[in-house]
């Protein structure tokens, strides 16, 4: 009987909950700060014709300056908490998945450049294609033709910090310039493919890191 | 037509969501996280969003469930060994 009358409270305050919420979204006034018109109005000046891309990497560059540097400091400590153990051998899956993998990293890889390049001027860019080729990296991983990452070496170092140092180089250099990461007219587009593609590099072997730098422990 | 659609997506967002989080099988909840990720991503691109609909497909739904299903086969082969 006690417990019938707990569950008849919990389910009448969750329920006054929702009505709350409806109703709050109900009565949503206009929005407050409408950017739209500003974003179309100085769109030609950004160096890209897609929306979205300008507020990332042109008006907002400093947001993802930022969201590039969160992954990284997540990936070192990453790498701090599971130390140097040697990469167990990877096991091979079967061969018809083998054959499926290799069919379809190829295809990944052209899929991500595209991402990157129509990042421009339709739905695309570094996110999406750095997820794309890490996808890539991580199908290979796990039909065994690709082997868990056991430390990372120079090379490596470099790819995964390349997008964070190439874009702080630029906020730096226009720095020099006037203001951070305000770029000139004539160069944005110029500036932003090459921020992107540095960005794609190194979001790439962040993503597949997070999975490639863990699984080295599963044998363990 | 485009009304049963948005109708039928939303049922199953909340239906996968409810799943996920109810199932006491780990695996299927996993699984079942990966199809939530994947309507997700099918909602966003009907709210004419498609740069979150991409990126959540690609991050949400294909790079977290695979870290999921890696560290549940971890998970696993540590409960047999002992």
């Amino acid at each position: 009987m006690k417990r019938m009358l707990l569950v008849a409270l919990v389910l009448t305050l969750a329920l006054a909950f929702v009505a709350a919420l409806a109703s709050a979204m109900l009565e949503l006034g206009p929005v407050a700060v409408d950017l739209r018109a500003p974003v179309a109005a100085h769109l030609a000046e950004s160096g890209v014709t897609h929306p979205v891309t300008a507020v990332l990497l042109n008006y907002r560059g400093y947001d993802t300056l930022l969201e590039i540097a969160v992954l990284l400091l997540a990936l070192l400590a990453i790498l701090a908490v599971v130390g140097e153990a040697p990469a167990p051998p990877s096991r091979a899956a079967h061969p018809v998945l083998q054959a499926l993998a290799r069919l379809a990293a190829p295809l990944m890889i052209v899929v991500a450049v595209y991402l990157l390049w129509a990042g421009a001027f339709r739905p695309g860019g570094a996110f999406q294609a750095g997820a794309v080729l890490a996808a890539a990296a991580v199908l290979l991983h796990l039909v065994g033709l690709l082997p868990g990452w056991s430390r990372p070496r120079l090379g490596l170092r470099i790819g995964l910090a390349a997008g964070f140092a190439l874009f702080l180089a630029v906020a730096a250099g226009l720095l020099t310039q006037g203001s951070l990461l305000q770029y000139p007219p004539a160069a944005a587009g110029v500036l932003i493919l090459l921020i992107e593609s540095g960005l794609t590099v190194s979001l790439a072997l962040i993503l597949a890191g997070l999975l490639l730098f863990l699984s080295r422990e599963e044998e363990a | 037509m485009t009304f049963a659609f948005d109708l039928l997506l939303a049922l199953s967002l909340v239906w996968s969501a409810w799943r996920t989080l109810a199932t006491p099988r780990l695996d299927r909840a996993i699984v079942l996280f990966i199809v939530f990720g994947l309507l997700m991503s099918l909602a966003w691109a009907r709210l004419a969003a498609p740069d979150i609909g991409l990126a959540e497909a690609a991050i949400g739904a294909g790079l977290t469930g695979a870290l999921l299903l890696d560290a549940y086969g971890v998970l696993r082969r540590r409960r047999a060994e002992p």
